[in-house]
C-alpha cells in the first residue's frame, strides 16, 4: 500500500543532514534520486518498490515538509479517502476522509515526557558481577514488575 | 579505508565480545539489559566489552513494533500468576510448548512495562469510578503509575492498553542511549553466522553487507544474539499487486533468524507451528478490541454466531476443545467450516456492538469510544483506516468483513517456530539425566538447560523474541523481556571466554565473494539480453519469491487450498522447493537495494523449507485452523504430543527432524472443563 511524494513539497531534505524518509524506512523503500534518473524529479525523493509498502507511515510522520501521502493500495481500495497525520512531539492528529466526503478529526497523545529527555540508568542501581548468574533482571528490585509466583504451583520444582 | 565500488565492495572488519543482530524490541531490551552489566564489569574489572548492534534498518521504526501498537499484549499484574500465564501460553499452542521459558518471561515481563511507562509510552488506566482514561489523560487526573498501584485498562486478561504510536520510537530511545551511537550500526544486513575454525559447534562471529554503501561488514565475536524477527510472505498472500505489502505481520521480516540459525548448525524446534490470524479483510487490522474491548461477536454472512454455532467440532479435539478459551487455531477452524461450506463472508458485528454499548454511554462518552475504535487501527493499522475511508465504512453503520490470513511463521506472537534454546535452573525443567527420545542427535544436550539462558544449542549464539521457539504469546513486552534475559547470560559467557579468541571457519574473501554472488550475477550477464528482467542466466529476486510463494500456497497449505496439505503434496513441494533452492545461487541484484531482496528471499527459502520439513515428520493435524495433514487429520497425544524439533546441515543442505520429549511444568488440568458428550 504505496506512499508518494509530492513534488510541489519535497526539497530533498536539502538543508538536513539526512533525507529524513530513506533514514527511517523499515523496508528501504524511500531513496532520494538525486539526478532525476529514475523519476524525471532531480533531488527529490520517491518509492522505489510500491508493493512492498507496509504502510507504517513511518516516512509519512518524519517529513519535515509533509510531502508524504499514502495512496491506498490500488488493487483492493477505492478511490477518494485519505489518511494523514501531523505528528508532534507529545501528540499525533489525524485526519480522515472518507470517499464519500465525510471527514474525522482525532488526537491523541504518543508521548509523557520530551523526546530525547530519557536517562536510561539514572534512578536505576549499579548490579554487582557476581549477580549476573541470579535470575531476573538488574532492576527487578526496583521496579515491582517481578512477579515471584506461588511456590505450589511448580509440580516438578524440587 | 578505501571506499568500494558495486564491483568491488570494500570489506571492513571487527573483533568484539558480543554482537546484537537486530534492532526491534528483543535487541533493545538486550541493549538496555546489558550495556549496564557492561558498567558493572568495567567497574568491577577493568575489562571495557566490546558491543556492537547491527540493524538492516533505524532502530527507532525497526522490528514488528515499527507502525506503533495500541496494546500491549502482557502484562501479568499483580493479581495473575506466572503460572496461569505460562498455561495460557500452553493451551493456545495445543499443549507443546516449554513451560520453563513462558513461566521465566511471565515473572519477569512487568518489569519492561513498568520502564517503558517510566520512559514515556502512555498507558490507560481506569480510576475508582470505573471510568478509562487515556495514557496522557490519567497523569492529568493524578492517576498512579503501574508500577505504583494504578489500574489499567484490560482489553483481555493479559492485554492493557496504550497510546502506542511512538512504542518503538520510546524503547528504541533507551537502547540507544544505553548504547551509545558508537555501538550502533544501522543499514546493515547481516545475512549469515560463521562458526568457528577449531570448534564448529561454536559461532565465531557474522557476515552482511552495508545496504547504502558499497561495504561488506565482517564481525568475529564470543557471544551473538540473533533477534531479526519471524517470517512474512513465505506463502502467497492474499493481495498480490500493490496490495503484497499489507501483510499481518511485518513485511520486512524475512525468516532471517531461523535460517541463519539453522545453517550455523543450531537446532530448530516447532517449525511446523505457524499462525494464521483471523483479522479485518484486506487491511488486516486488529480485532482484540473488538472483542475484548466492545464485546463484539463474528458471524457468518447470515448472522450466526459461528462460535456457538460449531461448538460441537471443539469436542473433537480434546482435551484442548474443553478449555474455557478455545486455543486461536480452533476458532479459526470454526470460522472455516462457514466459509467453506458456502456461509461467507465472515462479518465483524460491530454496529450491534456500538449500539449497545451506546445504551448507556452519555454523548461526550460515545464519542470517546468512537475515538478509540478508530485509535485502534492508527496506533498500529492505519491500512485498515484505508480501507475503511475507501469502501465508507463507518464502524457503527456498517459491519467489516473478517478472513483468515495467510501463512506467518513467527515464535512471539500467537506462535511457538523458532530455536530450541537454555532456559531457566530453578523451575523445575528436565534435566540432562533424564534422557529424551533415543532419535536425538548424540551431540545435542539432553534437558532444557545447558548452562547459559537462551543459548541455543551452539556454543556463543543466542536468541530472543521471535528467535526462542516452543514458547509463544511474548508480544513486544515480552521480547524485550527476553531480551534482557539472554543478556546477562551473554555478558557471563564472554567473561567466562574471556581469553578464548574466535576464528572464522571460511576465509574472509571467499565470505565477500558470495556475499556479492547477486552482484556478480547480474553484471556479468546483464548485456546477454535486451530486457534486464528476463534473462536465462539469472533470476530477479522477486520471480523468486513469487515461485516460493506458489509452490508453499499450493502444496504445503496456504489459502489456496484452505490450509489443506498431505504427504503426497508435501513431496511435490519438497522436491520443487529443493530445485528453488538451487536457483537461488542464480539471483541478480542490480543493486544494493535488490541486494538485499536477494538476501532476505534467500533466508525465506530456508524458513520456507524447514516448515515443511516439519510438517512432513509431524503426523498429524496438531493445528487444526491452522493447517490439515488431510491424510492425517486428527490430533494423536499419544505419538505426538511431543516436540518436533530439527537440524540442517549446510553441507548437505539438508534437515533431520527428531522428536523431544515434553514435560509440563505446571498442572494444565485446570485448564479444561469436562467434555460435553
Amino acid at each position: 500500500m504505496p506512499t508518494y511524494v509530492r513534488t510541489d513539497k519535497c526539497d530533498g531534505c536539502k538543508g538536513q543532514d539526512k533525507t529524513a524518509c530513506m533514514y527511517i524506512c523499515p523496508h528501504d523503500l524511500m531513496a532520494l534520486d538525486k539526478d532525476g534518473s529514475h523519476t524525471g524529479h532531480a533531488m527529490k525523493a520517491w518509492n522505489q518498490e510500491p508493493e512492498q509498502c507496509w504502510e507504517c507511515y513511518s516516512c509519512v510522520k518524519i517529513c519535515p515538509q509533509n510531502a508524504i501521502e499514502v495512496r491506498h493500495y490500488a488493487d483492493i481500495v477505492p478511490l477518494g479517502g485519505s489518511v494523514q497525520p501531523l505528528r508532534g512531539s507529545d501528540s499525533i492528529m489525524w485526519t480522515i476522509k472518507f470517499r464519500n466526503g465525510t471527514m474525522k478529526r482525532f488526537k491523541f497523545p504518543i508521548r509523557t515526557t520530551a523526546e530525547g529527555s530519557i536517562d536510561p540508568y539514572g534512578n536505576k542501581p549499579m548490579p554487582k558481577v557476581a549477580e549476573l548468574s541470579a535470575p531476573g533482571v538488574f532492576t527487578k528490585d526496583l521496579m515491582g514488575g517481578y512477579r515471584a509466583g506461588r511456590p505450589d504451583e511448580l509440580i516438578r520444582r524440587k | 579505508m578505501s571506499q568500494g565500488t558495486f564491483e568491488n565492495p570494500a570489506v571492513v572488519e571487527e573483533e568484539l565480545d558480543i554482537l546484537l543482530i537486530g534492532g526491534g524490541m528483543a535487541c533493545c531490551g538486550a541493549a538496555y539489559e546489558m550495556m549496564r552489566w557492561a558498567e558493572a564489569v568495567k567497574a568491577e574489572t577493568g575489562t571495557e566489552l566490546r558491543i556492537k548492534l547491527v540493524d538492516k534498518a533505524a532502530m527507532d521504526r525497526s522490528g514488528a513494533v515499527a507502525q506503533g501498537l495500541s496494546a500491549i499484549n502482557t502484562y501479568i499484574g499483580p493479581e495473575q500468576d506466572p503460572a496461569d500465564y505460562a498455561r495460557m501460553v500452553s493451551n493456545d499452542l495445543m499443549g507443546i510448548t516449554r513451560d520453563d521459558l513462558a513461566y521465566d518471561l511471565g515473572r519477569n515481563v512487568d518489569d519492561s512495562v513498568h520502564l517503558f511507562e517510566e520512559w514515556g509510552l502512555p498507558i490507560w488506566k481506569t480510576d475508582d469510578d470505573g471510568v478509562r482514561h487515556d495514557g496522557a489523560e490519567s497523569i492529568n487526573e493524578g492517576l498512579p503509575l503501574l508500577k505504583d498501584g494504578g489500574k489499567p485498562v484490560r482489553s483481555g486478561k493479559w492485554q492493557i492498553m496504550i497510546n502506542g504510536e511512538s512504542y518503538k520510537w520510546i524503547v528504541a530511545e533507551a537502547a540507544k542511549k544505553a548504547l551509545g551511537l558508537s555501538r550502533i550500526e544501522e543499514r546493515v544486513f547481516i545475512v549469515k553466522l560463521i562458526n568457528d575454525k577449531n570448534d564448529p559447534s561454536r559461532i565465531a562471529g557474522a557476515v552482511g553487507f552495508s545496504v547504502r554503501t558499497n561495504t561488506i561488514h565482517v564481525y568475529k565475536a564470543k557471544a551473538v544474539l540473533l533477534a531479526a524477527g519471524g517470517c512474512v510472505n513465505l506463502f502467497r498472500p492474499r493481495s498480490v499487486g500493490e496490495g503484497t505489502g499489507r501483510a499481518w505481520y511485518p513485511v520486512w521480516n524475512a525468516g532471517s533468524t531461523y535460517a541463519m540459525a539453522a545453517e550455523a548448525g543450531a537446532e530448530m524446534t516447532m517449525m511446523e507451528n505457524r499462525f494464521v490470524p483471523a483479522r479485518f479483510k484486506d487491511g488486516y487490522g486488529p480485532v482484540g478490541a473488538w472483542f475484548l474491548l466492545f464485546k463484539a461477536k463474528a458471524t457468518n454472512a447470515y448472522g450466526e454466531d459461528y462460535m456457538l454455532k460449531n461448538k460441537d467440532l471443539l469436542n473433537d479435539y480434546p482435551p484442548y476443545g474443553q478449555a474455557a478459551v478455545p486455543a486461536s487455531c480452533l476458532r479459526n477452524h470454526l470460522m472455516l467450516k462457514e466459509m467453506k461450506e458456502g456461509r461467507g463472508p465472515i462479518y465483524m458485528d460491530t454496529v450491534s456492538a456500538l449500539a449497545k454499548l451506546r445504551e448507556t454511554l452519555s454523548p461526550k462518552e460515545v464519542k470517546h469510544l468512537e475515538a478509540e475504535a478508530w485509535e485502534d487501527f492508527l496506533d498500529m493499522c492505519i491500512g485498515q483506516c484505508g480501507i475503511w475511508v475507501g469502501e465508507n465504512i463507518e464502524p457503527e453503520k456498517k459491519n467489516s468483513e473478517l478472513i483468515p490470513t495467510e501463512p506467518y511463521l513467527l515464535g512471539s506472537h500467537s506462535g511457538c517456530c523458532g530455536i530450541w534454546v537454555s532456559g531457566p535452573t530453578d523451575v523445575g525443567a528436565p534435566t540432562a539425566d533424564e534422557g529424551d527420545y533415543d532419535d536425538v542427535p548424540a551431540h545435542l544436550p539432553r534437558g532444557w538447560n545447558w548452562g547459559y539462558r537462551s543459548m541455543t544449542t551452539v556454543k556463543g549464539l543466542f536468541t530472543a523474541g521471535d528467535g526462542v521457539g516452543a514458547s509463544g504469546h511474548k508480544f513486544s513486552s515480552g521480547s524485550h523481556t527476553e531480551g534482557r534475559l539472554a543478556s546477562k547470560a551473554m555478558v557471563q559467557y564472554a567473561l567466562d571466554n574471556k581469553d578464548w579468541t574466535p576464528e572464522l571457519d571460511t576465509p574472509v574473501d571467499q565470505l565477500a565473494a558470495e556475499i556479492y554472488q547477486p552482484v556478480r550475477n547480474f553484471l556479468e550477464q546483464k548485456n546477454y539480453t535486451t530486457a534486464i528482467d528476463v534473462n536465462p542466466h539469472y533470476i530477479t529476486p522477486k520471480m523468486l519469491q513469487f515461485r516460493l510463494q506458489k509452490i508453499m500456497d499450493e502444496y504445503v497449505a496456504g489459502t489456496s487450498t484452505y490450509y489443506n496439505t498431505n504427504d503426497k503434496m508435501l513431496a511435490v513441494a519438497e522436491e520443487k522447493l529443493g530445485m528453488l533452492k538451487e536457483d537461488s545461487a542464480k539471483m541478480r541484484a542490480k543493486d544494493l537495494h535488490e541486494l538485499l531482496r536477494a538476501w532476505e528471499n534467500y533466508h525465506r527459502i530456508i524458513t520456507a523449507e524447514a516448515h515443511m520439513k516439519h510438517i512432513q515428520f509431524r503426523e498429524e493435524s496438531r493445528y487444526p485452523g491452522f493447517y490439515y495433514r488431510t491424510d492425517k487429520n486428527f490430533v494423536d497425544e499419544e505419538n505426538w504430543h511431543c516436540f518436533v524439533n530439527s537440524i540442517y546441515d549446510k553441507n548437505t543442505k539438508q534437515w533431520s527432524c527428531f522428536k523431544r520429549k515434553h514435560v509440563d511444568l505446571v498442572d494444565k488440568s485446570k485448564l479444561f472443563k469436562a467434555a460435553a458428550h
